[in-house]
């Protein structure tokens, strides 16, 4: 079976514009959720996010690429340029027909549609931009990168809420290892910081108006975030040819569904789909250093996540670090998987654990080692990233050190 | 306050999928099958009928503004958060 490396990231987020000023954001503990500046906030009941601050798009693309790129869009092209960048690929000849683009999001172009929603509905306007469609479908960031770098190959889009980038990670590894493609530009980006998009959220009462503090006794819910975390994915053997930095190697993956609930997440479908990655990496639980947890602060998911990890790891749970970084940056919904890889990856080559921030009382049923407020050094070998959606679609992603 | 409670023990019975004459005052919602789907979708409706805010996060129902315990603390809630948001 073929080997799957990193040889590249990129993000923009409410961390940082950068893979290294998010790497320093989260050695930090620092915290990117402040009060929302959007239209409309006084109608809204949340007013609490983590929004990507200091962007002006007007210094990245020009009028013709914004009447194309929605914010999600936008994103995902700031950060594949990094990560494109770092790996050092060039897409031509067979390699450019043998890569692709798979990328995760949820809402896509969201600011596009509650924007024009308004012209026509508010506003009552009976003409919108005659570019709406390519802008707000979902799959417009993933056929930007495509173009911008001409890669040819198997590219889409994948959408499972709050599990749709590592979902979409996953196929890139599979895509590569089964000899589908050599190269994948993935991750995921969202933008649904509009007063739309935080509307609903509000109605299913899970969001705090305050603060998201994972695993601690008094969190009261999640905050929503925005932002792209982009990756090369790379067949080992290509990357090591042309002697490309290697960031970490992918090792394993796994998917499962609850067949439950729409909202409430499942311990069982959590267990299997943490204890199929490590099956699929050939490790065992004793081997895993840290876990990028889910860790949205709502009362269900920290508990349920947690036992989940308690019944895989057994004694070796109480070992295992398990941090959110979803307390400094909220949840990026369908691009929260993606920057939370980031952490692993600080984790792997930098020996920093990200921490877990807002902690600030034990709760007895999340009584594992949550990394709580400040960063930690520790020599990290393998790592896991969890994303647990709502559909009870499950995704966990298994890491090792180059 | 008229026609408060009878509207509240419809809302909740839609939930419960019962009859209104089926629910009583001494019920709590959980005893009356409904979950917290049904809870949050119970609070939208009363928002909706009596045009009110009514303050509560699933993840601390406990902190919440609205008395959860029986059919009859939901009722004298919604009375009083009509007569505070009125006008």
């Amino acid at each position: 079976m073929r080997r799957v490396v990193i040889t590249g990231s990129g993000t923009i987020n409410p961390l940082g514009h950068s893979v290294p000023e998010t790497y320093e954001a989260m050695r930090e503990g620092r915290c990117g959720i402040g009060e929302l500046d959007i239209r409309d906030v006084e109608r809204l009941s949340i007013r609490i996010g983590g929004q990507v601050r200091g962007y002006n798009p007007d210094h990245r693309f020009n009028r013709q690429q914004q009447a194309l790129y929605d914010r999600f869009t936008q994103f995902t092209l700031i950060a594949a340029e990094e990560a494109i960048a770092q790996s050092g690929l060039e897409f031509s000849g067979h390699v450019a027909a043998e890569s692709g683009v798979v990328l995760g999001t949820s809402g896509g172009g969201l600011n596009t549609q509650d924007e024009n929603y308004r012209a026509v509905y508010e506003e009552g306007k009976n003409r919108v931009h005659p570019f709406i469609v390519p802008k707000l479908m979902n799959n417009s960031a993933a056929s930007h990168v495509s173009m911008n770098y001409n890669l040819k190959g198997p590219s889409f889009t994948v959408a499972t809420a709050c599990a749709s980038s590592n979902h979409a990670m996953g196929q890139a590894f599979w895509l590569i290892r089964s000899g589908a493609a050599t190269a994948i530009v993935t991750g995921g980006s969202e933008s649904m910081l509009c007063f739309g998009g935080v509307k609903a959220w509000e109605g299913l009462r899970v969001m705090s108006k305050d603060a998201c503090r994972p695993f601690s006794a008094n969190r009261n819910g999640m905050v929503q975030g925005e932002g792209a975390g982009i990756f090369v994915f790379e067949e080992f053997g290509h990357a090591r040819a042309r002697g490309a930095d290697i960031l970490a190697e992918v090792v394993g993956f796994s998917m499962t569904s609850d067949a439950a609930d729409i909202v409430m997440p499942s311990q069982q479908g959590a267990t299997r789909a943490i204890s199929g990655a490590l099956k699929d990496a050939c490790i065992g639980a004793e081997k895993v250093g840290y876990i990028n947890a889910h860790g949205t602060g709502t009362a269900a998911n920290d508990k349920t996540e947690c036992a989940a990890v308690s019944k895989v790891f057994g004694h070796h749970a109480d070992e295992v670090m398990i941090s959110s970084t979803k307390s400094m940056h909220g949840h990026l919904i369908g691009g929260t998987g993606a920057v939370e890889l980031l952490a692993c990856l600080m984790a792997l080559n930098d020996g920093i654990v990200a921490p877990t921030i807002g902690y600030e009382e034990p709760d007895p049923e999340c009584a594992l080692d949550v990394v709580p407020n400040e960063a930690r050094e520790a020599k990290v070998s393998h790592v896991l990233s969890n994303a647990f959606a709502f559909g009870g679609q499950n995704a966990v992603l298994a890491l090792k050190s180059p | 306050m008229s026609g408060v409670k009878e509207r509240v023990i419809e809302i909740i019975a839609e939930q419960a999928v019962l009859e209104p004459s089926d629910v009583s005052l001494e019920q709590s919602l959980e005893d009356l099958g409904v979950d917290s789907m049904g809870l949050v979708e119970a609070i939208f409706s009363i928002e909706e009928s009596f045009d009110i805010q009514v303050p509560f996060n699933a993840n601390e129902p406990e902190k919440s503004d609205l008395d959860i315990s029986s059919v009859a603390t939901v009722v004298a809630t919604v009375e009083r958060l009509v007569a505070e948001q009125a006008g």
